[in-house]
């Protein structure tokens, strides 16, 4: 019996397309612990602690940024490290005037995503592998244009002033808090992006472009959009980093190294998923925290294991639990279900998995 | 004159950005891969000869025998496990991979070595010596030497692309691999013999530069990587000719640049590499293919 | 498989045109229950087929039937779910696409495929860089189409459509292929460059080989080739040569019609 005759002898009724396969409430009341739980961390752990975890947020935020970037858009991009410093800068600026480094995080963040879009102009006709270069250079050249300015520090960086009138322990709390909260709001923004209209187009341009591009997807105003928030959120990380820093060095916040962080991250806890990021940022912490010590260490092991997990683990360490628990902490996905949930006749199985947020551009390769 | 004097200095280091860049351009015609970890590759050769002639003593252009040809075996042998499983994945992991290697390799060099950056020395009048035409021009023999060398570099490279069998392999993997297969040719070989070349000219160039002036771990990215692309970019792919005046219009505006404003220079060659970009992705010299 | 060694000595007993063969000798290519998939799809459903010395061995059928994913698996581009491939007896299914070519089977692949930045001597020379032993040389090429020997130098890229299928055929003749593999002549060609093409066919069997072509114009498959094979959603729906089909049969078995009869005998060709 051919395909077409199966599907067209049963019933419609029996089929219904749904967002998730468990209960989104569950996970939504579930974040939401989370998350008040980790609030309430200035008030319950040490100071070193939360300088930690600050770090971790920063770290979460870039992750998600390039996952976004590499994992659902297909842009590589080894230059996101432009949009931390932009954003560093922008919290300096504004400082340097007045405002208060935390009133200026919001503006620097939305500032980096502006900028994005002449740094896009340039490079958004390239290829994959120049492209990636590109993003490289760009961001050394912005680099190179910001040392220029010895009013915000020039090559050897400057304080980050606005900061004095606090007291350490409110400090701490209140540097912990932004960290959160541009965490949380990343991840919330990502989540509700990709739930929509933009998560469709890029996983048909994913899966096929050809064939998005005819059905009226408009791809590169999509991509356009992606770069666009990667630059913001980068940008509040970076804006996060100063803060955390108390003080902005140019070779500190345009470091490559950051790209390096974030993409390491992203490939080991799994491209092209949401939780993926969360499961590498936890990696990395791990390993920067045990091998501290040993200055470049723990970079050169995350980078082989990530080389290791990008060629024989593609999907990551969350590709891997989401094999074999079939769980999504964010559901972006779509799933049909069948009527009953009997075995189904051989060429259709009773829940087939339509549009998943994945990595599959190598399968149809 | 001083600007005469710039401008002769960019040319001839152009040649040793060519140097730099044909391996890229290279890599990327035959196999689209952007090897991420090709500038690094030349600040490990030129570590290597370091080394070698620390432990052994030899003359430093015997170095250049020792390292160049072991460098290009590495190339063969990486291409065919590590970057061929990679290109057997996607484009995306390819990159990743590479991106991956310049890290763990910059970092190594970083753990091993020290940050600290040290150069080749010779010892030799080459380096140090130059001549001068009328009153006011000078130039160095070494830099007119590498010049020389990336000439006839590129000239053996061309001829081995347009008239060896080898080449016509690679020219015509690079335009069709499955077509290839089917003529018998297996395409893995012909990968690993491109990047066997690549890993080679990048090694010489690295231990040129070790030469000309100083390596240090990020020496391969901050520097070799960017202007090598840089060049390629401005030059257009597809030519090695292309190639060669990338290398010159970048050597010759960093150095205008640097006459500008001292701490200019790597700025310089930066915008005019985006001014390309923006105007003209295929180059000065387009064979039509598109960037 | 019970049927197999009955299959065979009728096939030897009966007269297949284009060689001499006594009712020993076996197929030259023979493929068994290929079973082929894309992905999920099932592009090929239990093929079995054989391909004598000297013969020119059709595959037609509509768009999407199969063909020339049967071609391309034979040349070892595609990897078969189950099933085998056998070369004069030889099993070469796990063989790469080039260690085949080596073997002798070469295919000229659908769309001409040419090194478009290579000129024509250049694609001929990659041809014959891992060539066999054999009659076809460069210069017997140019021989056998004087145009090109004049046009050597001139990229594959700037050709006709139907210079660029001459220059792809030679540059797989110049292998010394044992069985040539023709995927799509006639495609993007007009009729009378197809069939000044195909008219080259009995000149290329004068020195030993044996063609297996795909061709999507019926009529054309029928006026050169010994047999046929017609396949329809990955499946063979008929089998046998030019002169023991009807017009109706051979349409039948193209679409797929309710009620089509297979031309073969029983115990000769394949069951859908």
């Amino acid at each position: 019996m051919s395909l077409v005759t199966e599907a067209t002898t049963r019933p419609a009724e029996n089929f219904r397309v749904t967002r998730s396969r468990r209960n989104v409430a569950w996970t939504g009341a579930g974040a939401l612990a989370v998350v008040v739980v980790l609030a309430m961390f200035p008030y319950i752990v040490y100071s070193g602690t939360t300088a930690i975890l600050v770090q971790a947020f920063i770290v979460l935020t870039l992750a998600s940024m390039w996952n976004l970037l590499a994992g659902y858009a297909g842009l590589v991009s080894v230059g996101q490290q432009a949009f931390v410093g932009l954003g560093a800068y922008f919290v300096l600026i504004l400082a340097l005037h007045g405002t208060s480094p935390f009133a200026a995080l919001p503006v620097a963040a939305i500032l980096s995503g502006v900028a994005a879009l002449p740094l896009w102009w340039l490079v958004s006709r390239l290829r994959t592998g120049y492209f990636a270069i590109a993003t490289w250079v760009l961001a050394a050249t912005v680099m190179l244009i910001i040392e220029k300015f010895s009013s915000i520090g020039g090559g050897t960086g400057m304080p980050l002033p606005g900061l004095a009138g606090f007291s350490p322990a409110l400090l701490t709390a209140y540097t912990y808090w932004a960290g959160l909260a541009v965490t949380v709001v990343a991840l919330l923004v990502i989540y509700l992006l990709l739930r929509g209209r933009l998560g469709l187009v890029l996983t048909a341009v994913r899966d096929d472009e050809v064939a998005a591009r005819s059905s009226g997807a408009r791809v590169g105003l999509a991509r356009m959009l992606v770069f666009m928030v990667a630059g913001a959120g980068c940008g509040a990380a970076g804006a996060v980093l100063a803060i955390s820093q108390l003080q902005v060095q140019p070779s500190a916040v345009f470091s490559v190294q950051w790209t390096a962080v974030m993409a390491f991250a992203t490939i080991i806890g799994g491209l092209g998923t949401i939780e993926g990021p969360i499961i590498g940022t936890a990696v990395y912490m791990v390993l920067q925290q045990t091998l501290s010590s040993y200055n470049a260490w723990y970079l050169i092991i995350l980078g082989l294991i990530a080389i290791f997990v990008a060629l024989f683990a593609r999907r990551g360490l969350w590709g891997l639990v989401d094999e074999h628990l079939n769980v999504r902490l964010f559901p972006v996905g779509y799933w049909l279900r069948t009527g009953q949930r009997s075995a189904a006749p051989s060429g259709l199985r009773s829940e087939k998995r339509g549009t998943s947020a994945r990595a599959t551009r190598e399968d149809s390769a | 004159m001083a600007w005469v004097n710039a401008i002769i200095q960019g040319v001839l280091i152009g040649g040793l950005y060519a140097l730099f860049a044909c391996g890229l351009s290279l890599m990327f015609g035959v196999m689209k891969v952007v090897n991420l970890a090709h500038g690094d590759l030349a600040v490990v050769a030129g570590y290597v000869a370091i080394g070698v002639i620390t432990v052994t003593h030899i003359p430093v252009l015997w170095s250049f025998l020792i390292v160049v040809p072991l460098m290009a075996v590495l190339g063969y042998v990486l291409q065919r496990t590590i970057l061929q499983g990679a290109l057997d994945r996607s484009v995306l992991t390819t990159l990743m991979v590479t991106f991956g290697l310049s890290v763990v390799i910059e970092n190594g060099l970083l753990q091993f070595f020290t940050a600290n950056s040290r150069g080749i020395g010779t010892g030799l009048a080459l380096v140090t010596g130059s001549f001068t035409i009328g009153s006011q021009i000078q130039i160095g023999y070494l830099p007119v030497t590498i010049f020389a060398v990336a000439v006839v570099v590129l000239l053996g490279l061309q001829y081995f692309l347009s008239r060896s069998k080898y080449g016509r392999l690679i020219r015509a993997v690079a335009d069709d691999k499955e077509a290839a297969q089917l003529a018998g040719a297996d395409y893995r070989h012909v990968f690993g013999i491109a990047a066997a070349i690549a890993f080679g000219t990048v090694a010489l160039a690295g231990i040129a530069y070790g030469m000309y002036s100083q390596l240090s771990p990020t020496t391969g990215t901050d520097i070799i990587l960017l202007f090598a692309f840089a060049a390629v970019v401005i030059g257009g792919l597809g030519s090695l000719w292309g190639t060669l005046l990338g290398g010159v219009v970048l050597g010759v505006a960093q150095q205008i640049g640097a006459q500008i404003n001292i701490s200019d220079e790597t700025l310089a060659g930066f915008i005019v590499f985006l001014a390309v970009l923006v105007l003209r992705p295929q180059g000065l010299i387009s064979r039509g293919a598109q960037s | 498989m019970m049927s197999e060694p009955a299959r065979e000595s009728q096939r030897g007993a009966s007269k297949r045109p284009g060689g001499e063969r006594g009712p020993e000798k076996g197929p030259l290519l023979e493929v068994r229950d290929l079973v082929v998939h894309h992905s999920q799809l099932r592009a090929l459903d239990a093929i079995s087929l054989q391909v004598f010395p000297g013969e020119v061995y059709a595959i037609i059928g509509a768009n999407g039937a199969g063909k020339s994913t049967l071609l391309r698996t034979i040349a070892g581009l595609h990897h078969p779910t189950t099933g085998s491939i056998l070369l004069d007896g030889n099993d070469v299914t796990g063989l790469r696409p080039e260690r085949r070519a080596a073997q002798g089977i070469v295919m000229v692949p659908e769309g001409r495929r040419l090194f478009g930045s290579l000129s024509v001597e250049e694609n001929l020379q990659v041809g014959a860089t891992y060539a066999r032993p054999g009659p076809w040389t460069i210069d017997r090429v140019y021989e056998m189409f004087s145009w090109m020997r004049e046009r050597r130098n001139q990229l594959t890229a700037q050709l006709s459509g139907g210079e660029q299928q001459t220059v792809a055929i030679g540059r797989a003749l110049v292998a010394n292929p044992r069985v040539l593999l023709l995927d799509e002549l006639s495609l993007g060609l007009a009729p009378v460059i197809v069939q000044r093409i195909y008219g080259m066919l009995p000149q290329i069997l004068a020195t030993g080989l044996t063609v297996l072509l795909v061709e999507q114009d019926v009529s054309q498959a029928l006026r050169v080739a010994s047999h046929i094979h017609c396949l329809l959603e990955g499946r063979t729906t008929l089998e046998g040569r030019p002169a023991d089909v009807t017009a109706d049969q051979v349409e039948a078995a193209y679409f797929g019609l309710a009620g089509a009869a297979s031309a073969s005998q029983p115990g000769e060709g394949s069951e859908p």
